[in-house]
Formats: structure tokens, C-alpha cells, sequence
């Protein structure tokens, strides 16, 4: 009789492991880190050095700014004074402001569909998806935008012709730039929600497509949308070459740059009032990623 | 004296004990197993004995040599992770080869030893493969002779099945048992499988919220468990709540019905007691013993080389397990049907008058929940 | 021969349904690549098209025997050199200073400000960064001033327009990137794999010969690499420095096809070609190097 107990590793053990299982469990992770043999010292010397070296390298150019930028006298604001009262600064940045947000909507009206519908139903065409939005990682964003001139100034959509027309295909050039980290900001979003498993929850409740993708997925993907989009404002409201090459003088950029030959003050104010945007944006993402261990993002250079 | 002694270990963190009291004396050769649930400090213990954490009092001495403060590179004790902790860039001889090479071996010895490795874990030829082109008992197995090639005093293995499929994990289990018989190391095994350890071990300790409950061989501890929580802990019990009628001449009131137990009981008489009984240690109809009890059958659950039936006692909450072999011949008891069970009083553990009472149900039927 | 045949009719029993199920399936991406043909196949075959065309529109190969000629080879060096040294040092500082919140022990609240940092650092590029730059390190700028102001008379600034200039800017958005790969990387070397060697014997130094520096090495290599083709691409910051002074390839394209004094078009796609090529193999080499990555780090 002896074999009774011998029921399995399902036995009593079961009952035992539940409950109190997780909080010990979560107890003796943290004492374990606290514990560790290591010292809990202030950090090594060597380390100390490297911080302090990268913290001088960062933060002296924003002091160089700064003190250029209020060395005006008698009025130290003045620069500042003088960039709010041009038309042109408010001009750019509401601008380049304008074609971000709208840059942002028509990229996410792409992109979540789309990545949405690779992973639903077309899963062995993601590696083609995925190597067209990365396309613009290679591609000179000057050639782009003069391909982009150079097509449509001729044959039976002439866009270059217009103003309009120019606006449009500015939007198309950083909508096509917005695809590297809009697709994989939300194909890792939707990677992290079972994307089948609520589509046919939802559809078993008898839901459209429309209304999935719109009451379902969406939601669902709040965060990583929301850092896909804040990245992409950053990036249009500072980028200078495609809005150059179609003539866009008016942009956030073009103006700054103008500015920086023509003035000698104001172009370090703007400046720092854009490192304060790009500081705005990542604080934003930073706060709407806290809690997800979504990965940084990065545009890289311009 | 011992090979391996822990005395008096205790571990605090940020002011929770984690471990106290600690006492062990480990002959060499000796395989003993740490089995208690999570966080019950069996992992402590043992990262203690690897040197990854300092007691906070206390001492451990192998072989003599005190070693309670000794950084862990420089005792000479082999780890095995429940994670494998295989380092990846490196191809399975390297992994295994890794302790002989910081240790200055030549490459000629670290070449042979590996073989010889590799032998042992019924992998030769396969020291050229990458971790992640192994299976996980593959990875484990490279893992423990990882843990072996510096040939170390005392091995210990920390949880090292427990990622594993149930299958490959009865196996493995066998393989390590063989190999440290043959090599006559002194082992320590965390689990919190108590199969795994039973079947593995020369003695158990059984922990629980950083103190030792008991310490024996893995029959004793079975049959004979000291405290309420080992009787629950290790294997399927039937905890039934009684009082005491006659404590010199070992008899007890159970659910209306009286029984005996194996001795005197040290609870004076009416004070209320805790009564386990292992299932299989009950026998269906009347020739199993002296104690007898009746009642209504409940449930009958077919658990495939057993049979466990289920009773009421007193028409009220407590209920009574037993196991029987499975013998297609023989036909189950019929649900609602009164039947009489029996016992040898020695089957039956009367433990220390517990402060709180048992839960409303009895541990069979909760682990029958599980199931 | 016969059972070949038997599957064969097998498969052409269960190909239909599955070939249509395709088809439809298909319908669901014809939004987003009516967009990319728009604005992003088009432009890129009109790149290709006229690499391969003279002023005349006639087929020719001349645009790429012309990449030998002139300051492109120079640009491409120049480009090459810059990519190389900013990668280089960018990755080796920015893997110290990802090391010294991590390994190094700092206190918590310093990570999380150099990660927050890093992120705003690697997005803070393009003409507001050259311009801070200018008003620090330029003639005239806040340190060389102060730098004179202490003594240092013979200090005139750094020649923001040399390549040394532009390699001491684009450090500016390198190492931070550099920092945001690596410090989960650092993190994500297991706990155990540092205990395995140590009981094993080995000391810290053989720990991270050994173990966590090759671990690391697909992860720092892949990243440098990103680095590379990251200042390689970059053009608005190399522009606002140097004025187009600096012969690199971004800003050379950038001439040849909007002509202000060069225009030769045809020599700027082909050029453009060149630098997709070079974009594109390190790209290739980076998903290489991650793959491996990921590989050792999932076993």
C-alpha cells in the first residue's frame, strides 16, 4: 500500500505552493539583491570618473547655449524677447508642429492596419513588410525628397506645382521616415497583447473589423502609439533636409538655420527652446513606458 | 566528525530571517536533500554553503576547514543552477573545461578530463556543440559535469530538475544519482519536489519559514513526521481533528468514533488533538487493523495504479481518504454506500495539539482539487 | 516515381483553398504599399534610374566610373573616416559610461537620469546641436572664452569645421545611443553566469574576459556598427558646421543633385547608390550580429 503516496509531483505540494508561494517568493528575490556578497558601497572611483567626463561632455554645450543666449546687455532676455515677437519663429514651430501631429495620424492609420494584419493573417509576408520600413534607414533622406521633386513635378500628379501639392508630399517623405520605429513600436506592442486571442474574443461578441481595430487593438496599444507618435513629432519638428529640398523654408529647421547665419543671439535661444522640445517628448515617453519594459527607441542622427 | 557542518547558521536580509537555527552534519559521501517550499530558505542555505551570501552568524566548516567567510572562488564547491547558467558563448568542452582553465591546468589535462566528462554524462563527442543547440537535460547534464570538472568537495545542486519535462526529470534524476554514487561526492539538493527528494536521498531536511522541521532519512520522514508540518508538507495525509479520551492507554474520539493510537499520548486527556493517517495506510473492510471506522462514501477518484476512495464520518465535514491498488478484478464501493475501514494503531500519528485547528478541508481534499 | 507523383496529386488536391486563402489575405496590405510605391518605390527606382542615365537621358554606366573622380573619393573617405572614429570612440565611451551605472555601482537615481539623458541626447540632433556646439567650442564660444579667461590664451576654440570638429559633434548623439543598447545589454548578463564562474574559481578580471565581455561583444560590435551608419547618414548637423566646406557624402549628394555649383544629378544618385550599398551592408551586418545575440541569450 505503500505506492498510495506516490500519486505525483501534483500531491499536497500543490496546495502548499499557492498562496504564500508568491510572496515569499517575491521576499527572498529582493533580500537575495540586497544581500548580495558585493559591497553596497558609493560605486567604484573609475566609475565616478566616466559619469562625471560624460556629464561635463553633456551638459557643456546646453551652459555654452544658455550663456550665449542671454549675453544681450543691458537686457539678458532679449533674444528671448525677440524670438517670441517674430512671426516667423511662431510661423515655424506651428508649422513643423502641424505637419508632425498630421504626419503622426496618417503613419498610425498605416501602420497599426498593417501590422495588425501581418501578424493576424499574412504572417509569412513580415519579413517583406518589415525590410520596406526599414528602407529609409538606408536612403539619404536628400535623395528622397528629390525623387519625390523630381516625379511629381512631371507626368499626371504634378504635386510640385502647388504649395499644397508640396505639403502633401513633405507629409509623405516623414510618413515614410515615421515607418522604422512606427512599425516596431507597434508590432512589439502588438507582440505583447495576444493579438488572435482578442480579435476572436472579440469577433465571437460579434464585432466588425472596423470596430476591433478601433475598440480592441487600439486601446490596447496606447503606450507604445503614443511613444511611436511622440518620437515622430520630435523628429519632424526638427528635421531640415527634405523640408529644404521641397522648399519648405517656412519649417521649424529651415528657419533655425537661417537664423543661426543671420543673427548672433537668437539662434541659441531657439536652440535650447528645441532642446527643451526634445526633452518634452522623451519625458512624455518616458512617462507614458513606465511600468511597460518597452524598449527605448531611437531616430538616430540628422 | 563530519565532512560538511553547518552550526548555528542564521541569514538575516534588511532584518527578515530568511534562515535560523540552522544545524547540519553531512558525512562525506552523503547525499542530503533541502525540501520545503518556496522561500522557506533552502536556497539560502545552500548559496550560503557556495559562498554567494555570508551568514550573518554562524559557521561552515568542509572537510575541518572553516570556510564561513571564504569568498566563493576560493572554496572549492561545485554549483549546479536551476537555470543551467551555461555561458553561452562557449561550446560545451569549453563550459565544462572553464574551472581547470582559471585554475591554470594545462590544456592537455582540461582535453583529457572533458572526455572523461562528457563519458560520464552520456554525451562524448558532443563537446563541440553550443549550449543552445542542446536540450534542456542536455544543458543540465553539461551543467553538472561543469560542476564536477574541478572536482570539488561538496557538489550542490539548486533545483536542477525543475525546469525540466516530467519525464526527463525522473531520468536525469537517476543519472544524478548514479554519477555521484560513483563518484562519492558529498551532495546538496534543493527541491521543493518531495518525490525528488525522497527517491534521491541518504537524509532530508525539511524546511519551513527558515527553520529546519526534520531531519531523517527519507523513510522516516515519510512515515515518522515530528511536526504537522512535514506530516502535510510530505506526501497525502489525512489530518482529522480529535480529542484525546485516555492518553496512557492511546485512545482517541474521532468523529464520534473511538480509535487507538500506537502509544501513550502526551496531550492530557480531552485536550484536542491532531490526527494524520496516510491513506494508504487504511485498509476497505475490516481485516487492516485494530481501529475500525465507518462511513459514507463520498467519492471515488481513479488515480491509475491507485484507487482513492473517499468517506464521510459523521455526516458532517470530516472526511476520510484511504488508497487501494488498483485491481481491475475487484469492483470500487458504490457512492452513498456505508462501508467499514480499518486500521493498525500504528498507522495512525497523533501530533502535538496544534493552536490552530485544521483546515476545513483535509489536505487529501485539497490536493484532490488540485488533481 | 510513383509515390512522387501520388503526393504531387496530393498537394495540387490541397494547394487551391490555401493559394486563395493567400490571395485575399494579400488585400489587407494594398493601403500600405500603394503609400510606400507613393512616396517611398518611386523616388528610390527614380534613384536607381538615374544613376544609370547621362544629362541626355541616354543609359550609361559613366555616372558610376565617375564616383573614382573629383572630391568623391575624398568625400567617401571623409565620410568613412568620421563614420569609423565616432563609432568607434562613441561605442567604447558610451559602453564605459553605460558600464559605470551599472557595473560600476553608482547610485540608482544617476542611471536613471544618464538613460533619460541619453534618450533626449540621441534625438537632439540637426541644426540646433551644431549651433551649441558653435557657441561653445567656436571662436567665440562660452568655453574657449573661459578656457582663455583662465590662462589658456592660446586656446582659439575647436576648427569646428574639420573633421575633428565634426567628429567631436556627432560624439554628441553617438555614445548616448550607444548607452541606450548597451545598458540592458550590461543588465542582462544573468546573475548566475557571474556566480557559475566564480565558484568555479574564476576572479572578477577572468569573469569578464571569459564570460562577460564575449557575451557582450555581437551586442557592442552590432551597435557600433548601427553607430557607423548613424553618423554616415547624418547631414544637417555636418551642413550647419561646416557650410558644405567639409567634402562627406550626404552633403556632396546634396550639391550634386540640387546644384548649386556642382549639378551633375546622374553622379548624385550614383553616388546616393553608393551610400545605400554601404548603409545597407551595415544594417545586414547589425540584424547578423543581433541574431547571434539573441540566439546565446535565449539558451
Amino acid at each position: 500500500m505503500s505506492g498510495g503516496s506516490q500519486s505525483g509531483p501534483f500531491g499536497p505540494m500543490g496546495v502548499m505552493e499557492n498562496e504564500p508561494s508568491l510572496n515569499a517568493k517575491r521576499a527572498g528575490g529582493d533580500a537575495a539583491r540586497a544581500g548580495r556578497r558585493e559591497r553596497r558601497s558609493f560605486g567604484a572611483w573609475w566609475a565616478w570618473v566616466i559619469f562625471i567626463l560624460g556629464a561635463l561632455y553633456f551638459i557643456l554645450p546646453l551652459v555654452g547655449v544658455f550663456f550665449h543666449s542671454i549675453r544681450t546687455r543691458p537686457d539678458i532676455f532679449l533674444a528671448y524677447r525677440q524670438v517670441f515677437a517674430d512671426p516667423a519663429f511662431l510661423r515655424g514651430l506651428g508649422y513643423s508642429f502641424t505637419a508632425g501631429v498630421i504626419t503622426v495620424v496618417v503613419s498610425l492609420l498605416i501602420i497599426v492596419p498593417t501590422a495588425y494584419w501581418v501578424r493576424l493573417r499574412v504572417p509569412r509576408l513580415r519579413p517583406v513588410v518589415e525590410f520596406v520600413t526599414l528602407m529609409p534607414f538606408v536612403i539619404p533622406p536628400v535623395v528622397l525628397a528629390f525623387g519625390l521633386i523630381r516625379i511629381y513635378s512631371q507626368g499626371p500628379v504634378r504635386l510640385a506645382a502647388s504649395d499644397t501639392g508640396l505639403n502633401v508630399m513633405l507629409i509623405g517623405a516623414y510618413v515614410v521616415l515615421s515607418f522604422p520605429y512606427m512599425y516596431r513600436a507597434v508590432d512589439t506592442g502588438l507582440a505583447a497583447i495576444d493579438v488572435r486571442t482578442l480579435t476572436e474574443a472579440a469577433q465571437s461578441l460579434g464585432s466588425g473589423w472596423g470596430r476591433i481595430l478601433a475598440r480592441v487593438i487600439f486601446p490596447n496599444l496606447r503606450t507604445s502609439l503614443l511613444s511611436g507618435a511622440f518620437l515622430t513629432l520630435a523628429i519632424v519638428i526638427g528635421e531640415y533636409t527634405i523640408a529644404q529640398v521641397l522648399a519648405r523654408n517656412m519649417a521649424f529647421a529651415p528657419y533655425l538655420s537661417l537664423l543661426g547665419r543671420n543673427q548672433p543671439y537668437q539662434p541659441a535661444a531657439v536652440s535650447l527652446i528645441s532642446f527643451g522640445l526634445t526633452w518634452l517628448a522623451m519625458i512624455l515617453i518616458a512617462f507614458l513606458g513606465r511600468g511597460s519594459r518597452a524598449r527605448v527607441q531611437v531616430a538616430g542622427a540628422r | 566528525m563530519a565532512f560538511l557542518e553547518l552550526e548555528g547558521v542564521r541569514k538575516e536580509f534588511a532584518g527578515t530571517v530568511a534562515v535560523e537555527n540552522f544545524d547540519l552534519a553531512a558525512e562525506k559521501g552523503e547525499f542530503v536533500s533541502f525540501l520545503g517550499p518556496s522561500g522557506c530558505g533552502k536556497t539560502t542555505t545552500l548559496r550560503m554553503i557556495a559562498g554567494f551570501e555570508l551568514p550573518t552568524a554562524g559557521s561552515i566548516r568542509i572537510d575541518g576547514a572553516e570556510v564561513t567567510n571564504r569568498p566563493p572562488n576560493r572554496r572549492n564547491v561545485g554549483m549546479v543552477f536551476q537555470s543551467y547558467a551555461l555561458f553561452p558563448n562557449m561550446t560545451v568542452a569549453d563550459n565544462i573545461g572553464f574551472g581547470m582553465k582559471v585554475r591554470g591546468r594545462s590544456r592537455d589535462q582540461i582535453k583529457q578530463k572533458v572526455g572523461e566528462l562528457l563519458e560520464l554524462i552520456h554525451l562524448p563527442g558532443r563537446g563541440d556543440r553550443f549550449p543552445w543547440q542542446l536540450s534542456g537535460g542536455q544543458q543540465q547534464r553539461v551543467a553538472l559535469a561543469r560542476a564536477l570538472a574541478i572536482e570539488p568537495q561538496v557538489l550542490l545542486l539548486d533545483e536542477p530538475l525543475s525546469a525540466l519535462d516530467a519525464k526527463i526529470r525522473v531520468a536525469l534524476r537517476h543519472q544524478i544519482r548514479a554519477i555521484q554514487r560513483q563518484l562519492g561526492i558529498t551532495t546538496v539538493y534543493v527541491t521543493h519536489d518531495q518525490e525528488e527528494a525522497l527517491s534521491l536521498s541518504d537524509r532530508v531536511v525539511v524546511m519551513s519559514e527558515g527553520r529546519i522541521e526534520q531531519i531523517g532519512a527519507p523513510a522516516d520522514i515519510y512515515n515518522f513526521p515530528t511536526t504537522r508540518f512535514v506530516a502535510s508538507f510530505v506526501g497525502t495525509l489525512n489530518l482529522l481533528n480529535a480529542k484525546v479520551v485516555d492518553s496512557s492507554g492511546g485512545r482517541i474520539a474521532l468523529a464520534g468514533q473511538e480509535i487507538r493510537a500506537g502509544g501513550a499520548i502526551e496531550a492530557g486527556n480531552g485536550s484536542e488533538v491532531t490526527v494524520a493517517i496516510r491513506p494508504e495506510g487504511i485498509e476497505l473492510g475490516s481485516g487492516g487493523g485494530a481501529n475500525q471506522l465507518t462511513g459514507t462514501v463520498e467519492d471515488v477518484s481513479f488515480l491509475g495504479s491507485i484507487v482513492r476512495t473517499r468517506l464521510n464520518l459523521d455526516g458532517n465535514g470530516t472526511t476520510l481518504s484511504l488508497d487501494t491498488f488498483n485491481d481491475p478484478s475487484l469492483q470500487a464501493a458504490a457512492i452513498d454506500s456505508t462501508v467499514t475501514v480499518s486500521f493498525p494503531p500504528e498507522a495512525c500519528l497523533v501530533l502535538a495539539a496544534s493552536a490552530t485547528p485544521p483546515p476545513p478541508t483535509d489536505a487529501v481534499a485539497a490536493a484532490e482539487a488540485m488533481l | 516515381m510513383a509515390d512522387a507523383v501520388a503526393v504531387r496529386e496530393q498537394e495540387a488536391h490541397i494547394a487551391p483553398p490555401a493559394r486563395s486563402r493567400l490571395n485575399w489575405s494579400w488585400l489587407g496590405l494594398v493601403p500600405f504599399f500603394l503609400f510606400c510605391t507613393a512616396f517611398l518605390f518611386l523616388p528610390v527606382a527614380f534613384l536607381v534610374f538615374g544613376s544609370l542615365n547621362d544629362a541626355e537621358g541616354a543609359l550609361t554606366l559613366k555616372n558610376y566610373a565617375d564616383l573614382t573622380t573629383g572630391i568623391i573619393p575624398g568625400a567617401f573617405g571623409n565620410s568613412i573616416e568620421i563614420s569609423i572614429v565616432t563609432a568607434v570612440a562613441g561605442g567604447l565611451f558610451g559602453f564605459l559610461l553605460a558600464a559605470s551605472v551599472t557595473v560600476g555601482r553608482l547610485p540608482r537615481v544617476l542611471r536613471t537620469a544618464l538613460l533619460t539623458f541619453s534618450g533626449v541626447a540621441s534625438n537632439f540632433a540637426g541644426i540646433p546641436l551644431a549651433l551649441a556646439f558653435i557657441f561653445t567650442l567656436g571662436t567665440l564660444g562660452f568655453l574657449t572664452t573661459f578656457l582663455q579667461s583662465l590662462g589658456l590664451t592660446g586656446f582659439r576654440g575647436v576648427n569646428l569645421t574639420s573633421k575633428l570638429g565634426v567628429e567631436v559633434v556627432y560624439m554628441y548623439f553617438q555614445f548616448p545611443l550607444m548607452v541606450l543598447i548597451i545598458a540592458p545589454a550590461l543588465e542582462g548578463l544573468r546573475r548566475e553566469w557571474r556566480e557559475a564562474a566564480e565558484n568555479m574559481g574564476a576572479s572578477a578580471f577572468q569573469y569578464w574576459r571569459y564570460v562577460g565581455l564575449p557575451i557582450l561583444t555581437p551586442t557592442i560590435l552590432g551597435t557600433m556598427i548601427l553607430l557607423f551608419g548613424n553618423a554616415f547618414g547624418a547631414q544637417a548637423t555636418a551642413f550647419q558646421l561646416t557650410g558644405g566646406t567639409l567634402p562627406l557624402v550626404t552633403l556632396v549628394i546634396s550639391s550634386q543633385i540640387r546644384g548649386d555649383v556642382l549639378h551633375n544629378p546622374g553622379l548624385g544618385y550614383a553616388m546616393a547608390m553608393g551610400m545605400v550599398v554601404i548603409m545597407g551592408i551595415s544594417i545586414f551586418l547589425y540584424t547578423l550580429l543581433q541574431r547571434r545575440a539573441e540566439r546565446w541569450l535565449r539558451s
